[in-house]
């Protein structure tokens, strides 16, 4: 077992800084590694099922990195994948559970996306690329970062999403009344599906205009 | 019959997996650079879906849902093992795509060749999942419902990633600004063709 050996270095050393920063802007779970695009668009038409999901991914990716980098040199490489969706199918559905038993509504909202964060491919991608080869704390910061990462374009896109679609954020009315009697409309369109792809698109766009070293070379 | 083949149109152009759901969108994204290796893909989740939607529709019939031990003894029927669905699904899933996989590998060696890592992700294809929970939430009837929905999905998937692979390959010849190139220019791609596709809404056959 490997969370024997002693940690040498402080617990938040550069180093470990790095990974919890990383993953929110250069290497972006979304945007960068174009991992967990599913469940990003879906639960994003309003802002509190975004930041609820963003939560809920983000103690999911934690503890399961940590779990499987405690475990990393006793699983077989063969029955791996096996071995890490059970793991994090299991605190899955300690999450839904908890989601059902205290946030009903939320839970309702987010229907099957709750249960879909184990195929998330933010959680096998960490799991497969960072977990399975380092140890348990810098695993777990790894995980809170791209949970992190992954909450920063769930939120915005969640926040650009209620405003000019439905006039609130997290559910309370933001545009005066006055405003929609000099005529302004809310735009329909950012409630619908599409919307979401073209902001993340939109996103990525920006991203990359400013991080010049991200634009795909082909 | 009628509403079966409203259920299977339905799944393909309304409820599409991709359009309407954004389910499996990270092969999507991943694999779509050519239209052959998305033809394979798009056969083999179609493939799988058929597979795993009425196995884990059954289990949760007969096992899962509140009250479905019931024919085993009465005694049962008390007992709710919905909170395990997640981890039966997965499982079949996970295991049905290593069948999928070695009778690929067997058959034809240049399709598994091209699909590479592609063909285990199945697995964790979001669409797979979500088609095993879309059924259990919308609590489908019989097993004909199930495979109706199953089939529409998995061809509305295919149709999808077929589609985007050939514009994808167009636009290659096109000058598009450095930072959209790649995966930006293949959101909004896609956000366009979702628009395209919610004309198809309200329609009834």
């Amino acid at each position: 077992m490997s969370n024997t050996i002693k940690e040498r270095e402080p617990l938040f050393s550069a180093k470990n800084i790095k990974l919890l920063k990383n993953p929110i802007n250069l290497d972006n779970p979304i945007s960068v590694q174009v991992l967990g695009i599913c469940s990003a668009l879906a639960v994003t038409v309003q802002l509190k099922p975004a930041i609820v999901m963003a939560l809920s991914v983000t103690i999911v990716t934690a503890f399961s990195n940590l779990i499987i980098s405690s475990v990393r040199n006793t699983i077989p490489s063969r029955i791996r994948i096996i071995v890490q969706l059970v793991v994090v199918a299991t605190l899955v559905i300690i999450v839904d559970q908890v989601l059902k038993a205290y946030m009903y509504d939320v839970s309702k909202k987010l229907s099957v996306f709750v249960g879909l964060i184990i195929t998330n491919c933010i959680l096998m991608g960490r799991l497969e690329a960072f977990a399975m080869a380092q140890k348990p704390w810098p695993s777990f910061l790894d995980g809170i970062g791209n949970g992190l990462g992954y909450g920063v374009i769930l939120i915005t896109v969640g926040f650009l999403r209620e405003l000019f679609g439905s006039g609130k954020l997290y559910g309370y009315s933001v545009i005066p009344e006055a405003a929609f009697k000099a005529g302004y409309v809310n735009n329909g369109m950012m409630i619908l599906p599409p919307m979401a792809l073209i902001l993340i698109g939109v996103i990525i766009w920006l991203q990359r205009s400013k991080n010049r070293e991200l634009i795909d070379k082909s | 019959m009628d509403s079966l083949f409203n259920l299977f149109v339905r799944s393909i152009f309304i409820d599409n997996m991709i359009f309407a759901y954004f389910l499996g969108m990270c092969s999507y994204l991943a694999v779509s650079k050519t239209v052959k290796t998305s033809v394979g893909l798009g056969i083999a989740v179609t493939f799988v879906l058929l597979m795993t939607a009425p196995l884990n529709w059954l289990i949760d019939t007969y096992v899962l849902k509140p009250g479905a031990l019931v024919w085993l003894s009465p005694s049962l029927g008390e007992l709710d093992l919905s909170y395990l669905s997640f981890l039966i699904f997965i499982g079949v899933i996970a295991a049905m795509v290593q069948l999928v996989e070695m009778f690929v590998e067997k058959f034809s060696p240049p399709l598994y060749n091209a699909l590479g890592i592609f063909l285990p992700l199945i697995a964790v294809n979001c669409a797979i999942l979500g088609v095993a929970l879309f059924v259990q939430e919308r609590e489908y009837h019989s097993v004909g419902e199930v495979l109706a929905y199953a089939s529409g999905s998995g061809i509305g998937w295919f149709l999808a990633i077929t589609a985007i692979a050939a514009i994808r390959e167009k636009i290659r010849y096109s000058h598009i600004p450095a930072p959209l190139r790649g995966l930006g220019i293949t959101f909004i791609l896609t956000g366009l063709m979702a628009i395209a596709f919610m004309s198809f809404m309200g329609i009834k056959i």
